[in-house]
């Protein structure tokens, strides 16, 4: 039933065949194409821009109110690629091992080599667009080490790299504007897709500013519109991602993979207080040079500077000895839980650990006062020095973590803890990023198809371009080959009324309901079974009350909902509802997939599946397959299960002690 | 540092859409947390006027982590507020005490024309950058990317000007409606990299020309855009753009 | 780009400025100068006014500084047509104001009072020129004056000054018109330098520093003119 595509012969092979062998379509022809483009983040502005490059006719879509906010401007750390600058020994077979094995062999092998491959083209084409990656006084890139690996091969532009890269994206796209081959759709949202003959042709969007529903049609569709880490209400994501583009899609056939697999991260700026509407990251480059503890006894409420050294316990030193504070995110967000968990927690809430730059400026200032050729130096000497070379490493993020908590991070030590960061899971898409409906294509974040069930630092950005400049316009070649004598449907197909009536009545539905309830507080209810009994730990029997309590929730927000304001009208609640309306058939799928995959992988933990001494046990015997999903109406999946065939990185136990 | 709840008034401008008037409505805000963003003490008014059955106010913001560049509002007379180097998501409401007024306006400039209460639309800035803020470099068409060095100084200045979010915030500061820090910061990201070259002076005379077409004024100096900018994009840029222009008008060999 | 493009961008225009600008301030040099001859009475109290006659004169009469006079006006011309051209455009980019003033943070108020300075200026210059100028180009109703075996006659500018500046309004005027100078000058001296591209931050504080002690020194020269006049330190 489930045809990956993946093209035959050796593994580093495959895709230098596909791109031999796939059919092309004619510049001429091109002209007469048109395709329509959800989402402007990393995969899809650079999706839209390479596409009108070559001639189609794009039409890109974002709900912001201009491409350039799309989230992937958040991204701080940095962007691998094979490109073995630093000569120490990286390699394409490197990459796509390192990300397979951080992925707990849940990924695709062809997929995440064909990342591999085309990382390098990547950095090439950025550098060209004007990137300002980081560099050394030789004028060349230079790169920095990320979790998960033991090679340097990530390019960064210091906290700010998926900014940078977005900027780039962006430029790229709004020169296609300029030039008439892309036309672009701000403040648009996607609210259905639209299928004539069982292909996909076209997409219903909301004017967002008028609230007017219009008819797009294209010969393809593609869907870039990010995770859906906002189902967990409090997450890392922007405040507007969610998950309506795919899940629409969903609805109308495309199988939804592995939808459980969410990455927890594990420094970032804990919960304040209800009014929370979000998380902050703290870059996991933080860890490098910080060290994580908890006080050794239970419920300790001295301040952090008052608990002496051996009253300290760096749990993540101590039970990992070998990697130590830098296990990878699922193992040190799942072991800071452990301790929250058992009552050692800190801050106000206890739902936080230290993070500490103590030993670290001490240590910084020690060699610096050795450069500077002060002998005996005080500490004070050493502190001032050390904070210096602190500063200069990672002053953005403290000065941001002073902004949100208060507190000076040179003086305390920061409280961290585990956050919601990015999904794994999307829509299961094919070697050429088609969904199981055909002409509807899923890129970037939004797609299952390369992580497994945990992404390494520095590859989501990889990912997101790989698949918007470097995978799309090749195959998306090889489908409309066939569709160059599909002249353009008209939008008054009965399809496309169908479509409209749809998202109308649904429209008119959510207003109608005239309820108490605001969407803010049914998103935040669901957040919060969610990371109750779908977070960083699971269980069947939470998971059984978690699914039971959605489906409650879901019919008190059809009952009780109240959304403000009017429907032509600029309004953001309405925007709002829609969102976490799909947000609670989402939590549900989520839940089930939890559910069934009855083993731990990467950041999906199951309480029942684990080591004696607590790690997580994966079942490859049972569970090593893509788990695709396929809606079949309310509260009714059907699985699928794509097997995952390891020819080449074959799976082993991860271990980090 | 300590926690405390404060009392705020709060007078916040309110306008439909486009084409009403527009007027401000005084808001009086309890018990509110110094813990919180500023953003997050809107959310709370919005659940309130949603459960009085009013009209929550309309804002634009996204990321609330500082780097989009969505949000947008002016807080007591300047542009996301009290703070220095900061956008108003971050701003958070320990910046304020019990008993203050605190005055919330849009941007304000002609060329970005309100749509809802603190919304703007600031479309014109995308505008800018397709008349010429990129380099023309297809897909595909890269040499590698360590082929051609770039002195790390220019290319630390190409970043620091390239960390521009395109907030707007220099426009709304501008007491000419300027987005000369907006536009400079472009021009000197790419004018900065080798990369850039090639299209060096048509990109500048293209984006003066836009930049003019859509209404915003000249740059005098004034240095507000660099005060209020959470990036800190330095004037000097505008320096630098002004060079660019120089030397683009007087060398150019089109008409 | 044709030239008419060129200089009526948003930028071209601000370019004309800086370059309209620059040139006053050189004319503002010779002008401190040639004045200053007045204070040749200090050195010696016999003189009377006779080096700043002689210097008045030469400047009047010899045809190369007469030609550039021409340009001078022009400049000044340009200067404040485009200055109140800028003025109304900028001010008409905001047609609906803020409720609470952004004030001065951030900037200083005489970097945004440009126009106003320069209206100052404008009135001073309006007074000035009749004062001066107009008496002794236009209607030549000034005293013939002759130095040393008298050969030759000059105007007696000097005792122009001296009649003009017995009335203290008078002087408080003039003083007026320098300090708005002072600080038309202290924005515009460098801002015209970064207009111009100087954007090397060696070259700015530059610019900067000369600027200050530009806009410090000359406005001072300048105002110690009428004052040392009304008190007779120089007579």
């Amino acid at each position: 039933m489930l045809d990956s595509k993946i093209p035959a012969g050796p593994l580093d092979q495959k895709w230098t065949y596909y791109k031999g062998h796939c059919k092309l379509v004619n510049p001429a022809n091109k002209r007469k194409l048109e395709v329509i483009v959800i989402g402007t983040g990393l995969a899809g502005a650079s999706a839209a821009a390479s596409l009108g490059e070559l001639g189609y006719r794009v039409k890109a879509f974002c709900f912001q109110d201009s491409p350039r906010r799309a989230h992937s401007i958040a991204a701080q750390g940095g962007i691998n690629a094979a490109k073995n600058y630093q000569n120490d020994g990286d390699s394409v077979f490197r990459l796509f091992y390192d990300t397979i094995k951080g992925g707990d062999y849940r990924a695709r092998e062809a997929n995440v080599h064909r990342l591999a491959e085309v990382s390098v083209n990547i950095i090439d084409q950025c550098v060209a667009q004007g990137v300002p990656f980081a560099r050394e006084y030789g004028g060349l890139l230079s790169n920095r080490s990320f979790g998960g690996t033991q090679v340097q091969r990530t390019f960064y532009a210091a906290g700010q790299t998926g900014q940078q890269l977005l900027i780039g994206a962006y430029q790229a796209l709004e020169r296609q504007v300029a030039l008439g081959n892309v036309k672009m759709y701000a403040r648009h949202e996607m609210l259905d897709v639209v299928i004539i003959d069982g292909k996909c042709r076209g997409v219903i969007c909301r004017n967002l500013v008028t609230g007017e529903l219009e008819r797009h049609f294209g010969h393809a569709v593609l869907l870039a519109s990010g995770g859906y880490g906002n189902v967990f209400y409090l997450s890392t994501n922007a405040m507007g991602s969610n998950v309506t583009a795919i899940w629409k899609a969903h609805r109308k056939g495309a199988f939804f993979g592995n939808p459980c697999f969410t990455q927890i991260h594990p420094t970032c700026i804990p919960v304040s207080g209800d009014h929370q509407s979000k998380l902050t990251l703290m870059s996991e480059s933080l860890r490098n040079d910080g060290r994580i503890w908890v006080p050794k006894k239970k419920g300790d409420t001295r301040k952090p500077n008052d608990i002496p050294e051996d009253e300290r316990d760096y749990y993540l030193e101590r039970r990992y000895p070998a990697f130590g504070n830098l296990v990878p995110r699922d193992v040190a967000s799942r072991a800071a839980k452990e301790r929250c968990d058992a009552g050692y927690g800190v801050g106000s809430s206890r739902q936080a650990v230290y993070l500490d730059y103590a030993a670290a400026i001490v240590r910084y200032g020690k060699i610096e006062c050795n450069k500077l050729g002060i002998t005996n130096p005080t500490d004070e000497q050493v502190r001032k020095h050390g904070i210096e070379v602190v500063k200069e490493k990672y002053g953005n993020l403290f000065d941001m973590y002073e902004k949100i908590t208060g507190e000076n991070p040179y003086e305390v030590p920061m409280r961290i803890y585990p956050a919601v960061h990015y999904t794994m899971g999307g829509l299961w898409v094919d070697y050429e990023l088609m969904t199981t409906v055909p002409g509807l294509y899923a890129l970037g974040e939004a797609n299952f198809s390369d992580h497994g069930a945990n992404r390494l630092g520095a590859s989501a950005l990889m990912q997101g371009l790989a698949d918007g400049y470097f995978v799309i316009p090749y195959t998306i070649g090889n489908y409309l080959a066939d569709e160059i004598r599909t002249a353009p449907i008209s939008t008054d197909h009965p399809a496309f009324v169908e479509a409209e009536k749809n998202v109308r009545e649904r429209i008119e539905k959510l207003m109608s309901i005239k309820g108490n309830q605001t969407p803010e507080s049914f998103h935040k209810r669901l957040g919060k079974i969610m990371w109750d009994k779908c977070g960083m730990a699971r269980n069947a029997e939470g998971l059984k009350q978690a699914i039971t309590e959605i489906q409650q929730l879901r019919k008190e927000f059809w009952s009780d909902l109240r959304v403000a304001g009017n429907v032509n009208e600029f309004n953001p609640e309405l925007d709002k509802a829609g969102r976490v309306a799909d947000f609670l058939e989402l939590g549900e799928l989520m839940c089930i997939d939890a559910l069934h995959r009855n083993e731990s992988c990467g950041g999906h933990f199951r309480e029942e599946s684990q080591t004696e001494e607590g790690e997580a046990k994966r079942d490859d015997a049972n569970y090593s397959y893509v788990a695709a999903w396929e809606f079949k109406g309310e509260s009714n999946w059907e699985l699928h299960k794509e097997p995952l065939n390891f020819e080449v990185a074959k799976p082993t136990q991860r271990s980090y002690k | 540092m300590e926690h405390y709840t404060m009392n705020l008034t709060l007078k916040v401008w309110r306008q439909k859409n486009a084409a009403d008037k527009g007027h401000f409505e005084t808001y009086e805000m309890k018990d509110i947390s110094s813990e919180m963003s500023f953003l997050e003490m809107f959310d709370v008014l919005n659940e309130r006027l949603i459960r009085e059955g009013k009209d929550p106010v309309a804002f634009d913001h996204d990321c609330r982590e500082g780097i989009c560049g969505s949000c947008s509002m002016y807080v007591n007379g300047r542009p996301h507020g009290p703070w220095k180097a900061n956008t108003v998501c971050q701003l958070h409401m320990r910046a304020f005490k019990d008993g203050d007024t605190i005055v919330v306006e849009p941007w304000r400039a002609n060329a970005f024309p309100v749509i809802k209460d603190l919304v703007v639309d600031r479309s014109a800035f995308d505008r800018i950058i397709q008349a010429g803020g990129y380099i023309s470099v297809n897909t595909g068409n890269a040499v590698d990317a360590n082929a051609i060095p770039v002195e790390k100084e220019k290319a630390d200045a190409a970043f620091a000007a390239a960390a521009c979010i395109g907030c707007g915030a220099c426009v709304a500061a501008c007491k000419n409606s300027s987005a000369m820090l907006f536009l400079a910061a472009k021009v000197s990201h790419l004018a900065l990299l080798p990369q850039g070259e090639p299209e060096r002076k048509t990109r500048v005379l293209n984006m003066v020309a836009q930049m003019d077409k859509e209404g915003f004024g000249s740059c005098t100096f004034t240095e507000q855009c660099e005060a209020v900018c959470p990036k800190q994009i330095s004037v000097s840029n505008i320096s630098r753009l002004n060079k660019e222009y120089l030397m683009a008008g007087l060398t150019a060999e089109k008409k | 780009m044709k030239w008419s493009e060129f200089f009526t961008s948003s930028v071209g225009k601000k370019i004309v400025m800086a370059l309209s600008g620059l040139f006053l301030i050189t004319f503002l040099v010779v002008h401190a100068g040639i004045n200053a001859c007045i204070f040749a009475d200090l050195l010696d109290d016999n003189d009377n006014g006779e080096v700043f006659n002689i210097a008045a004169h030469f400047m009047g009469n010899y045809y190369v500084i007469r030609i550039i006079e021409v340009g001078l006006f022009i400049g000044f011309f340009i200067h404040i047509i485009q200055g109140y051209v800028l003025e109304v455009k900028n001010r008409s980019t905001r047609k609906v104001g803020y409720q609470v003033p952004i004030g001065a943070k951030g900037s200083r108020w005489y970097r945004k009072s440009m126009g106003l300075l320069g209206t100052l200026i404008l009135l001073f210059l309006i007074m000035h020129i009749s004062h001066f100028w107009v008496p002794s180009r236009i209607t030549h109703t000034l005293e013939p004056v002759s130095y040393g075996a008298g050969a030759k006659t000059y105007h007696n500018l000097y005792a122009r000054m001296i009649d003009v500046f017995q009335n203290g309004w008078i002087v408080i005027l003039y003083l007026a018109g320098c300090f708005s100078l002072a600080w038309h000058l202290l924005h515009g001296f460098q801002s015209a330098f970064r207009t111009l591209g100087v954007h090397n931050n060696k070259y700015i504080s530059l610019a900067r520093g000369f600027g200050l002690w530009f806009s410090i020194l000359i406005p001072l020269l300048f105002a110690a003119m009428p004052v040392s006049m009304y008190f007779g330190w120089v007579d």
